[in-house]
């Protein structure tokens, strides 16, 4: 098995319920607490697992807004793994999901200085590395439904921008979607094969302009009449010089 | 990337450290201080323990639950950190029982063996220190065969010349250790220099190939977060381009070319007093040139902060 996450960048709208559900789901969770630093403060900050950040692709008028929730990638090729020192970094033989075992780490960093994706965060209130983990603590659990056996972000994206799934099943919901809709990988020059893929925008028929609009409404013969008028108009003594 | 002081100092101090230990491993070997006592050699031997050990001990500092250092040990298959913890601590008894060679029985087989042998097991641990750095892709700064051999040489150089300033200090012949000080020192200082020169090139990610829109420019709208993250804070740090150039140059000054005149003899007799004014304006300059080394490296993770290449 080999599980990740699809995040569709046509449809997510960049509104950080993912992340929040996230928090709330793993503060609360085998992980927890995510702690907080002055969260009622002038600076609150705290540990996350997903953050969202908002970019701009392409110069105006093909300008377009794109929404990137970014969460640990389970990287097949997890350096995160094989840069830790006390072995409290690992990946799961069973089902790829990579995960901290916070009673054996040192706080030593080196783990987040390997991940190009800023998916591991220090909580400095326990001296601990945390990081996503797939909810694995809520996908395997028997006595949920089986339409809730899924990750928080996945549950609760109002605009079905996430799909949890196999990757290693060809005919699983994330496989056809990566398939279908050209998913890809972010950085792969690094060569960690990050399992999480991202959908990249549609392209969708350009909106009439209003050029275009007035164009058309000139289909009437005295509308003809008048654009020949103005051109003729427009060429006067041209053909003299 | 965060300059973090206990690093800094743990790595240039025990580098030092190591250096020394290489050479008075290698003194007998190659006979460099003809004319030395084995209680001279113990003596200096023991500041080099004491400074490897300090720096050891500062290292312990930027961890944040110290209490589990110990698992450090347990993967020496995979990591680098790993491989250097064991190494240092195998360090230890090696170079003990070549003090005690060096004590009891004076120039003997043993004392070489153990000499070459604690030599050998110091560069090993300076280039599990540089590997350490060097195998994250993450930072293209780092990425590169020249970091680890750029501990080494830094480790040497320093290590050469706390060697002949306490050769000198106990009026004894530095001729040979000072002229190979100044081996070290050229050969160092042009790997550095070739180090800022790769480093200038452009390589690596961008922002394109971080998002996966490599047909289009892409400019950060909204970073998403309020205030500092532990990203910005560790990976974050920027200083001013026009200030980093001043202190490659502070770097330089003091690292090599002060010591470099001051060895040659180009400003007087080398004398100790001269000597230990090298040395301190070396260890000053490699401390700074260590603070450049995490103050010019930049995680690929900036990208996704806005910047548009590392």
């Amino acid at each position: 098995m080999k599980l990740g996450l699809v995040i569709d960048l046509d449809t997510c709208v960049g509104c950080h319920a993912c992340a929040v559900a996230c928090k709330q789901w793993n503060t609360s969770g085998t992980t927890g607490p995510l702690s907080d630093y002055e969260p009622y403060g002038k600076e609150p900050s705290g540990v996350w697992f997903n953050r969202i950040r908002h970019f701009e692709v392409d110069e105006y008028p093909n300008n377009k807004t794109i929404n990137t929730p970014m969460s640990c990638m389970h990287c097949e090729d997890a350096a995160c793994v094989t840069v830790c020192p006390t072995g409290a970094s690992y990946k799961r033989e069973e089902d790829g999901i990579v995960l901290v075992d916070q009673s054996k780490c040192m706080g030593c960093n080196l783990c987040s200085w390997a991940c190009p994706y800023g998916a591991r965060e220090l909580d400095e209130e326990e001296g601990v590395m945390k990081k996503c983990t797939l909810c694995v603590d809520r996908i395997h659990d028997q006595s949920l439904p089986e339409a809730e056996r899924q990750p928080a972000c996945v549950m609760t994206c109002p605009s079905h921008a996430r799909h949890f799934g196999d990757f290693d099943d060809p005919d699983s919901r994330v496989s056809t979607l990566v398939r279908e809709r050209g998913g890809y990988s972010m950085m792969p020059e690094l060569g960690y094969e990050p399992t999480n893929k991202y959908l990249p925008p549609r392209q969708r028929p350009a909106a009439p302009t209003v050029e275009r609009k007035a164009a058309s409404s000139g289909e009437s013969l005295i509308g003809k009449w008048m654009k020949r008028q103005k051109d003729a108009f427009n060429n006067l003594g041209k053909g003299a010089r | 990337m965060h300059p973090a002081l206990s690093v800094i100092f743990f790595t240039v101090t025990a580098g030092a450290g190591y250096g020394c230990l290489i050479l008075l491993g290698l003194l007998r070997l190659l006979d460099l201080a003809p004319d030395t006592s084995p209680d001279q050699i113990v003596a200096m031997g023991l500041i080099g323990l004491v400074l490897v050990t300090a720096g050891l001990l500062s290292s312990t500092l930027h961890l944040a639950n110290p209490k589990n250092a110990w698992r450090a040990f347990t993967r020496f298959r995979t990591s680098w950190l790993s491989r250097e913890a064991v190494f240092a601590v195998a360090f230890y008894p090696v170079a003990l029982l070549w003090l005690a060679c060096e004590w009891f029985t004076g120039n003997t087989a043993a004392t070489v063996f153990f000499g070459v042998l604690m030599a050998l097991l110091a560069v090993v641990v300076l280039v599990c220190t540089g590997m350490i750095y060097a195998t994250l892709k993450t930072i293209r700064q780092w990425h590169t065969a020249l970091t680890p051999v750029n501990f080494v040489l830094l480790g040497l150089f320093l290590g050469t010349l706390i060697v002949s300033v306490m050769l000198a200090q106990q009026g004894l012949v530095i001729d040979l250790v000072a002229r190979l000080a100044l081996v070290v020192l050229v050969i160092a200082a042009l790997v550095k220099l070739i180090y800022f020169y790769w480093i200038g090139q452009p390589a690596g990610p961008t922002i394109n190939t971080a998002l996966g829109f490599t047909r289009a420019t892409v400019r950060l709208l909204d970073v998403g977060h309020a205030s500092d993250t532990f990203h910005n804070k560790e990976f974050g740090y920027q200083v001013d381009r026009v200030r980093l150039l001043w202190l490659r140059a502070v770097s330089i000054a003091l690292a090599f070319v002060l010591p470099l005149l001051l060895v040659s003899g180009l400003l007087g007799e080398v004398s100790f007093g001269l000597l230990l004014l090298a040395v301190i304006s070396a260890y000053a300059g490699v401390f700074v040139e260590r603070w450049l080394f995490f103050a010019e490296a930049r995680h690929v993770v900036n990208l996704y902060h806005g910047m548009q290449r590392t």
